[in-house]
């Protein structure tokens, strides 16, 4: 069978070995956990909660009206301490619940099992959206709005997205290893919400063991298939894995449904799942810890909101002082000043790099050698949307199409020069947003 | 813990530097090196040796000066210094070599920005001048071996390309390894006559992916294919394959034409840059009056390189056209 992929992207170097073959671990739960408002994209939450409350675990803490928005839940029992800004992995502050562990795990009453059979499809996203389930590939989209395409919109195609493309991830490795039936019956449920039966999981080829434990489930199942893709860095870009699987082009600008795909992470696929099976929302995710100074890297079952510095207190010590941790994987994640910073939804990895990791090149002058155009998945100029960027000639930006880049970091990865190409072409992303935001608003009024 | 570093993603980056691309281009040189200095002697050597040297010279002495930050070290220098001496006969007085290098690194380079910023190709515009200025010298070849200090007593012939040119044209083997059957080299530039080194760089370059076959191959094919027409040297019509051996054409087409400064990013505009290298100089070839048309037509295209990469952005993905 030959190998799906893309055109355009990088290979760099794998780093999975450590963490690869090791089970999931559990970890211990902190005492004091803080839950952000805003884990997703969309509306933040609005706190249910008030300092002095009691919350019990999978309890809804956090709520907005909005549509594109998602609740937060707790993952322990014990009291509200505080509801105020705290840090997040993104670098920003955000307003937070912060509660203190009882230590009892006493359980909300609400948190009971559903047959998804016994729902109406147009049912499903409602329940999905009150689990609080939003894209835990990193993107953290709310999961429902995915499963409530706009009216003219058919899907008939889903695919799972268990690429796991960047270095050192393992955590949808070992999620599809240890839980293959949450990951199976996840999927089910959507295909049940869309009335189809062409499921697809879609595995890079580097994780043989997955791939072959999946296709042997799916294949008792109507309509499910495994789809084995070429190791290659940004299989898991949603465009890119569509392509891949579906020979399809998300249009510019355009979303999944627009070519009658919906595409979900392996462990958003088992959120959905669990919800249905356990009632437990979306409450703990599987978190790779790994890089160059971690003494013994593993995947761990980590309750969401609990802090980073905890986790790797926990997690069996340094073998060096890091220079660099990396919320994520290394070719989007962003980089931390401080470890008080809890995991949220989105989080798939701490990376915890060695001086020699975290070592950045300096920048020489570009050598037009286009070896950035070669190696954009999206078929853009970086080399001259970095430049126009860095002029602040925006309209140039907008005419090279800078809008399409998904900050993949390919350009930066394979640039000769080490130029920063990625993070100008971003700075220049956000202008021309703005710019044609003010545009569209202007040829409104 | 108030050492962390933070940086822009990605934070993992490619093996390949500049240095890197750089020294794999000057050991791609180094069969046309050997080759040279096996045709052409102990001269052929120091020309290289005082173009290389010249060519660091200038650039550090520049950035020393205009107090920019020093690059020496990033090769690229040195690959240019090298390119120019194989585009000079081996009998070129030094002094000559020397104001070449001076025009390629100073004028054409660092002037318009350094590395990256210089619109033409540094070396054929050192070149460029130096035929211009100095014509005789640059146009008379040596066809054997010359000692360090000799530059009258070599034998020297024209290039075959010649309309001047008496005698059998070469053959096809001859053209290839730049050796005569009866000894004796080719005349010609240090290190264009030997196809056969120059076709070992260029293949040695596609697969460390230095360069990508568009450009060589488009520049070669349309060449070839311009043989075809009737022009001033009737003996080279219809003869593709000699045409395309003869010259600096592979030297130009695998070295100079893929310069990245200088020629587009795209793979369109790759394929439209080097057809216009091959047809411009076929053109020349066949109607001008120099015998030789590779250093003005990569020149040529080099100024159309930012038209191209404009012309031939690649729709992005997912893109429909606009109706």
């Amino acid at each position: 069978m030959p190998k799906l992929t893309f055109r355009g992207g990088v290979h760099p170097k794998d780093q999975k070995e450590p963490t690869r073959y090791k089970s999931i671990r559990e970890l211990e739960v902190p005492e004091v956990l803080v839950f952000p408002l805003s884990q997703h994209i969309g509306a933040p939450a609005k706190p249910l909660v008030k300092k002095g409350d009691r919350v019990l675990k999978g309890m809804k803490i956090a709520d907005n009206e909005a549509y594109v928005s998602a609740p937060v839940h707790s993952s322990v029992s014990g009291e509200v301490i505080a509801v105020e800004p705290r840090p997040v992995p993104s670098g920003q502050e955000v307003m937070s619940i912060v509660v203190k562990n009882d230590f009892a795990e006493e359980y909300d009453p609400n948190v009971q099992p559903l047959d998804y059979t016994s729902l109406s499809p147009d049912d499903i996203p409602a329940v999905v959206r009150e689990a609080g389930v939003v894209g835990m590939g990193g993107a953290t989209f709310p999961t429902h709005v995915k499963l409530s395409p706009p009216p003219g919109k058919t899907i008939d195609t889903v695919i799972v997205n268990g690429a796991e493309c960047e270095p050192y991830l393992t955590s949808d490795h070992r999620v599809m290893l240890e839980t293959p039936d949450e990951v199976i019956l996840g999927l089910k449920i959507i295909l049940y919400r869309f009335g189809i039966d062409n499921g697809h999981i879609a595995i890079e080829d580097n994780k043989p063991d997955a791939i072959d434990l999946l296709s042997g489930l799916c294949a008792k199942e109507k309509g499910l298939k495994v789809d084995v893709l070429k190791k290659k860095y940004p299989q898991g870009g949603e465009k890119q894995l569509i392509y891949a699987v579906t020979r399809r082009k998300v249009p510019l600008g355009g979303l999944p449904a627009d070519v009658g795909v919906v595409v979900v992470n392996v462990d958003t696929c088992t959120a959905i799942a669990r919800r249905f099976m356990y009632g437990t929302p979306l409450t703990r995710r599987i978190v790779t810890v790994a890089g160059g100074c971690i003494a013994d890297p593993c995947n761990y079952r980590v309750r969401i909101g609990t802090p980073v510095d905890f986790i790797l207190e926990k997690a069996g010590g340094f073998t060096e002082e890091p220079k660099k941790i990396v919320m994520g994987g290394p070719m989007m994640g962003p980089p931390q000043f401080r470890l008080d910073v809890p995991i949220i939804k989105g989080t798939s990895a701490i990376l915890c790099l060695t001086e020699k990791e975290a070592e950045v090149p300096e920048e020489g002058p570009c050598l037009r050698c286009g070896k950035c155009v070669d190696h954009c998945p999206m078929n853009l100029m970086p080399l001259y949307l970095a430049d126009f960027a860095r002029r602040g000639d925006i309209d140039s930006c907008e005419k090279y199409k800078i809008t399409a880049c998904i900050e993949c970091g390919c350009c930066s990865y394979t640039c000769p020069a080490k130029r920063q190409l990625v993070q100008s072409i971003r700075v220049g992303k956000q202008e021309t947003m703005a710019q044609i935001k003010k545009r569209q608003e202007a040829a409104k009024a | 813990m108030n050492t962390l570093t933070v940086s822009p993603t990605p934070h993992a980056r490619g093996k390949d530097s500049t240095q890197d691309i750089m020294l794999d281009v000057i050991l791609a040189l180094m069969p046309a090196a050997f080759a040279g200095v096996y045709f052409f002697g102990q001269r052929a050597l120091a020309v290289m040796l005082v173009s290389v040297a010249s060519a660091v010279l200038f650039e550090l002495l520049y950035e020393l000066v205009a107090k920019r930050k020093i690059t020496v070290g990033d090769y690229s220098a040195v690959v240019t210094g090298m390119l120019l001496a194989f585009t000079l006969p081996s009998s070129t007085p030094y002094p000559m070599v020397i104001i070449g290098d001076f025009v390629a690194i100073v004028i054409t380079k660092q002037l318009f920005g350094g590395l990256g910023q210089n619109f033409m190709n540094p070396a054929l515009i050192g070149r460029a001048f130096l035929l211009a200025a100095f014509p005789s010298q640059i146009t008379t070849w040596p066809t054997g071996r010359m000692d360090l200090f000799s530059s009258a007593d070599a034998v020297t012939a024209a290039t075959p390309l010649s309309t001047e040119y008496e005698g059998a044209l070469p053959s096809l083997f001859e053209q290839f390894t730049g050796r005569m059957s009866d000894g004796s080299a080719i005349g010609g530039c240090i290190g264009e006559t030997c196809a056969a080194a120059l076709l070992l760089g260029g293949i040695y370059l596609l697969i460390r992916r230095v360069i990508s076959w568009h450009i060589p191959a488009a520049y070669i094919v349309s060449l070839a294919l311009i043989s075809f027409i009737p022009g001033k040297n009737p003996a080279y019509q219809g003869q593709p394959l000699l045409a395309v051996l003869s010259g600096g054409v592979m030297l130009g087409a695998i070295f100079m034409a893929t310069d990245y400064t200088t020629s587009p990013t795209t793979k369109t505009g790759k394929l439209i840059y080097g057809v216009g290298c091959g047809v411009i100089t076929g053109v020349i070839r066949l109607f001008g009056s120099y015998p030789e048309g590779v250093t003005y037509a990569i020149l040529l295209m080099n100024v159309l390189t930012p038209l191209l990469d404009r012309w031939t952005m690649p729709k992005a993905f997912g893109e429909v056209k606009e109706k």
